[in-house]
């Protein structure tokens, strides 16, 4: 078994960042393995992928770009992972912690008989093993994770987003991008996609840098609408607390905390929300946390960097003016 | 024609979660049905009330204590109910419990449909419906919004996936396995006759034997360690200033000194 591999995944032909970041923590695994590093990615554009990730520390890729592969499906995507690397015997294969990167692993660690360590906020090699910190019960503890002994099978394992640092694309690097062909025929698929909804306009939570959120203190699906103008000013996506998705003031996909998304951005703004425990197994690791609360006894005071105590639709306006004001907007 | 729907225990949402003599403990809080169990076993309700499903079988796996979980499932409205316990699954990875579910999905037969939360609040793994997809070879569609269409006579589903850029329509032959997210339904309370009737259910025990557990099956992730997260390190600074403008310039300073901005 030998060489570490980074399954790249893409939406639209375009890499998902949490894979640019596997990729960075692939180049130290298969420095310390003494081990080459291959990335793997499949669908429209994979070839150009390939290259944009021999930029960004990949020492070779492979590359398939079967018509089988143009919108993602699981099965023809983790049977292809699944019987190169049966073929190749690589000794560890990572990927982002995502619908697709966790889904297409988790698939083929099945097909190789492989242990799959999900979710890793933090590895590094001891030995030829590699040790994993991953978040566990809704990221209110953390786990270290091996796979001790992964005999003939390799280590998968994949990464949360924003945990490990972007590694920097370097336009010089050369390697070899290998195409290979599909192993589903597509009457052997009995899966079709009919659609896709990209969602208007917005930043991704989990991949966001800064992230204002709202709760209970809102008061209603209008109040977002301050949040919403502060988040045009800072590039930032808009987060919600359980609360206020409950009272149906905002949809799901904005949820942060347990029942939620966990997010890391670099700052946190948490607008009218008291930081019950489940929020805060949901956005605890961001850098820097912000307060904006009128109840100066609630519990994300003792989370919080800072904070201002107030009525938020007076705060929030006046946030954004002094960052429109600072950033010359 | 039967649905499954799988489930665990899992401590409380609210409860204090720490590590003591290196053990997850959750003081006194009571053990609940994982909360995204709840969608799975309300999807599956509504599918035996509105679109023809004939029986919901509830499946858990672990101890007595998951007894509490498939009760909450019976009491939803599932028809009968499935433990798979036994001593060789203690401390069981993904590869091991994906294996038994399979087994038990097998063994019940004539399965349409397999129901999984998306993830447990516990390991956070979300591998199991994927791990029991692959290994049953069924068409496995994760974190669903919405079940379009189901139609269990033609064999066929339709359904929303939410992923990361927005919403995936997919159509699938059955049958499959289906991991589902918080969008797709509002789950049922249960009712006084519910829990009664769930008191009194019978819920089958099976052993890693009676499912024929392929042995050479083992767990391969192992985890040396658990340990609680550090505690944040400081006091807050509350930013006071004699107006709301000052107070917001200050700490628009204070964030680009910090570079987040």
């Amino acid at each position: 078994m030998s060489g570490v591999w980074v399954y790249i995944e893409q939406h639209g032909g375009e890499a998902a960042n949490v894979s640019w970041e596997a990729l960075g923590l692939g180049r130290k695994l298969a420095n310390g393995l003494g081990q080459p590093l291959t990335a793997v990615v499949f669908g429209p554009g994979s070839g150009a992928l390939g290259t944009e990730a021999i930029h960004y520390g990949a020492d070779q890729a492979i590359a398939c770009e079967d018509a089988t592969l143009d919108r993602f499906r699981l099965d023809p995507y983790a049977s292809l992972l699944g019987s190169l690397a049966k073929d190749r015997q690589p000794s560890v294969i990572v990927a982002g912690a995502t619908t697709r990167g966790g889904d297409v692993l988790g698939a083929a660690a099945i097909d190789l008989n492989a242990g799959l360590v999900t979710g890793a906020t933090e590895a590094e090699l001891d030995g030829n093993v590699v040790m994993a910190h991953c978040p566990i019960y809704s990221s209110k503890l953390m786990a270290k994770v091996l796979i001790p002994d992964a005999g003939d099978a390799p280590q998968m394992l994949t990464i949360r987003s924003r945990a490990f640092p972007m590694p920097e694309a370097d336009a010089s690097r050369t390697g070899t991008v290998e195409t290979v062909a599909a192993v589903k025929a597509e009457g052997d698929i009995g899966t079709k996609v009919v659609g896709f909804e990209e969602t208007q306009g917005a930043v991704s939570l989990t991949d966001a840098a800064i992230i204002v959120s709202g709760g209970r203190g809102v008061g209603g699906a209008d109040g977002y609408a301050p949040l919403q103008e502060l988040c045009k000013v800072l590039g930032a996506a808009l987060g919600a607390s359980r609360a206020s998705v409950d009272a149906g003031w905002i949809p799901y996909d904005h949820q942060v905390g347990q029942t939620g998304k966990t997010v890391s951005p670099d700052l946190y703004i948490a607008c009218g929300i008291s930081g019950a425990v489940q929020h805060q197994a949901g956005m605890r690791t961001a850098k820097i946390i912000v307060a904006i609360n009128k109840d100066a006894e609630a519990p994300i005071w003792k989370l919080a960097h800072y904070g201002i105590v107030g009525d938020l639709f007076e705060v929030v306006p006046a946030l954004t003016e002094a960052f429109k004001a600072r950033l010359g907007q | 024609m039967r649905i499954v729907v799988c489930t665990k225990e899992v401590p409380d949402t609210a409860a204090k979660v720490e590590v003591k003599d290196g053990k997850v403990s959750w003081g006194d809080a009571p053990l609940v049905i994982n909360p995204w169990d709840e969608y799975a076993v309300e999807e599956a309700v509504l599918m035996k009330e509105n679109k023809g499903a004939e029986t919901v079988t509830v499946v858990g796996m672990g101890t007595e204590t998951t007894k509490d979980a498939i009760k909450h499932a019976l009491a939803m409205g599932c028809d009968d109910a499935v433990l798979i316990t036994d001593p060789v699954f203690a401390g069981a990875d993904t590869l091991v419990t994906s294996e038994a579910i399979t087994k038990a999905v097998q063994k019940l037969g004539d399965v349409s449909l397999a129901l999984f939360g998306r993830e447990t609040s516990d390991g956070n793994s979300s591998q199991v419906a994927v791990q029991v997809g692959r290994r049953l070879g069924w068409n496995t569609l994760t974190y669903v919004a919405t079940i379009d269409s189901i139609d269990f006579a033609a064999g066929t589903i339709k359904v929303e996936r939410l992923v990361e850029e927005g919403k995936q329509i997919v159509e699938s032959t059955l049958p499959v396995v289906i991991s589902v997210v918080k969008e797709i339904n509002e789950p049922r309370y249960p009712s006084f006759m519910g829990i009664r009737k769930a008191s009194k259910a019978e819920i089958v025990e099976w052993s890693a034997a009676d499912l024929a557990v392929d042995s050479s099956v083992k767990s391969k992730v192992s985890w040396p360690e658990v340990y609680g997260l550090p505690a944040r390190e400081g006091d807050v600074e509350i930013i006071e200033a004699a107006t709301v403008k000052e107070a917001a310039a200050e700490l628009v300073d204070r964030l680009i000194e910090e570079k987040v901005i």
